[in-house]
């Protein structure tokens, strides 16, 4: 039998990745509904690989240091996410078709950076991150974030809803569309910058849209569906953790994973829409 | 009827400007002039010379005229033939490539879309939606009033979509969705209302309920332009109309719009698409 509890109160950067794991739910679960909503899932995916060269930057100048890492890889994300608006606004290529491009520039900038300087490990590093490597000044980038994220939801909630629903009606009400969906991206590459110590960029994604995706089956208004997806992070962010100390695998692919077996539960017997309501609903109603 | 709306007894009886200088220079009843003018100027539409288009083309050509303050005007004409984006000139969606346009300020301004990129899986109920019209009272950050709570009721029930106000818009028909954002219209409180083709692909039923819903906002002095495919609706429900073939057909009283000979004209308009066109000179 194992004992789910002692980890934790053991190990200090059990405590540090717990607690790390559980804010970056917070943070990142409400954002990937929004994501999920705006038919933009792969948005996150996409900046966590435009992060990188700003990430790399910060590496090549100060070493594996996290503030300077972080700053970096923030200016590179806004970068990025400015440039993507702009060209859109302006050409007629579409917003993905730009995303594209400019995060695969992005990243081989950024690869090439690294190479440059460090080794295959530290990029390994970078991009899957590592619990054992939280420190205070990590933590309190995450709580930072966390706290900037959820304050700029509760007084953004409106317009960023509405954006997402129907942008032109945004657009009639006299609002500037680009404004809020910037502030938006913005969120999007600050909980990517502040999880890449603790999960790496590319799994920080995972705990933004697992959750999101599995909530979609239980819920049918937006606070629900970001409350239950908050949720599931937190349970995967305690699983995987606990998974990855008694298996001794990486911890941010295993709280990943155990966000994709609620997915997938979520997806076969979720309440709304999932495959059981789909092909074995229960009873029909009276008309 | 001057005289009528000069005592102020009905504002709406008025629908020209000339008719507004006419009453200003005869009518002696002492109301204060200034801003019963400011008033009508305050809604009234006036296109000047105005061109608009995409990639030089233009799809409205040195268009002229103006949509009186009440009036409820029906936009008709072929396909391509620059109605809708008369609309979104108007709403400010689009700037015009030359001329100009004299409009009231956005926030008197409600546009419905022909083509609304609303999202029926999007997790809202139908009062929410409803609601999200009174945005721009609310501002951002308030919540909602029990009288514009009410409100929004009322406006549901306008529509005959009280019974659905707790649901989720994806349990919605198009007909019963296009009732609703018919409501949201009503809570934007603005004076102009621009709907684009509002009754494609939506049964009689609820055309017929939504005619009678524009009757009453004109009744209530909105000005109203709606662009239409049917040209029967046009006749039996607007008193003005606007037949556009990318250049003005005609515009005026609707039986007189809706002839056989401009009719004609519109349609060899529409088949008349020049692969390289020069420069316009006018």
């Amino acid at each position: 039998m194992f004992d789910i509890i002692s980890p934790f109160t053991d190990y200090a950067f059990m405590r540090k990745a717990l607690v790390s794991c559980m804010l970056l739910s917070l943070g990142s679960a409400p954002l990937g509904v929004l994501l999920m909503l705006r038919r933009m899932s792969l948005m996150g995916e996409a900046m966590s690989h435009a992060v990188l060269p700003g990430v790399a930057v910060g590496f090549v100048v100060a070493g594996l240091s996290v503030p300077a890492m972080s700053l970096g890889g923030l200016v590179a994300g806004v970068i990025v996410a400015v440039l993507v608006g702009l060209v859109t606004r302006h050409t007629s290529l579409k917003e993905d078709a730009n995303l594209a491009s400019f995060y695969l520039i992005a990243l081989a900038l950024g690869v090439i950076l690294i190479s440059l300087k460090g080794n295959t490990i530290d990029l390994m590093h970078l991009l899957f991150g590592s619990v054992l490597a939280i420190d205070n000044t990590a933590l309190n980038l995450v709580a930072g974030v966390v706290a900037t994220t959820v304050t700029v939801l509760a007084l953004a909630y409106r317009p960023l809803i509405i954006e997402a629903f129907d942008p032109i009606f945004l657009q009639s009400l006299g609002r500037r569309n680009s404004v809020y969906h910037l502030l938006f991206l913005i969120l999007v590459v600050l909980n990517l910058v502040a999880g890449f110590q603790t999960m790496g960029t590319l799994m920080t994604v995972g705990l933004m849209m697992l959750p999101a995706a599995a909530a979609r089956f239980w819920a049918q208004r937006f606070l629900s569906m970001a409350s239950v997806a908050v949720g599931i992070g937190i349970l995967s962010s305690i699983g995987g953790l606990l998974f990855s100390y008694f298996i001794n695998v990486p911890s941010g692919p295993a709280i990943i994973l155990v966000a994709g077996g609620m997915y997938i539960l979520s997806l076969l017997f979720g309440r709304w829409g999932s495959i059981r309501a789909r092909y074995f609903p229960f009873k029909h109603l009276q008309s | 009827m001057v005289k009528d709306f000069y005592c102020g007894t009905s504002l709406t009886s008025c629908n020209s400007v000339i008719c507004l200088r006419f009453s200003a220079a005869c009518c002696g009843c002492g109301v204060v002039v200034g801003d019963l003018w400011i008033g009508a100027v305050g809604t009234m539409i006036t296109l000047t010379n105005l061109t608009a288009g995409y990639d030089r083309r233009p799809a409205v050509h040195h268009l002229s005229g103006t949509f009186a303050q009440g009036t409820l005007t029906a936009v008709v004409g072929p396909n391509g033939g620059g109605k809708s984006t008369l609309l979104k000139i108007i709403a400010g969606f689009l700037r015009p490539l030359s001329g100009s346009l004299q409009s009231p300020e956005r926030q008197n301004i409600a546009y419905l879309p022909q083509t609304c990129e609303i999202d029926k899986s999007f997790p809202i109920t139908v009062f929410d939606t409803v609601m999200l019209g009174a945005s721009r009272t609310l501002g951002m950050l308030r919540g909602a009033s029990p009288a514009q709570r009410e409100q929004c009721l009322h406006a549901l029930e306008a529509v005959g979509m009280v019974a659905f106000a707790n649901r989720p818009i994806g349990a919605l028909s198009s007909g019963q969705l296009q009732r609703v954002l018919f409501a949201r219209l009503m809570l934007m409180e603005a004076d102009v209302l621009l709907l684009d083709e509002p009754f494609s692909a939506i049964d009689t039923r609820t055309t017929a309920d939504l005619l009678q819903l524009m009757q009453a906002w004109h009744k209530a002095g909105k000005t109203i332009i709606t662009v239409l495919h049917d040209m029967h609706q046009a006749a039996a429900y607007f008193p003005e109309s606007l037949m556009l073939a990318r250049e003005k057909i005609a515009w005026g009283a609707t039986r007189d719009v809706l002839c056989e000979e401009n009719l004609h004209k519109a349609r060899l308009m529409a088949e008349h698409w020049h692969e390289t066109a020069e420069a316009c000179a006018l």
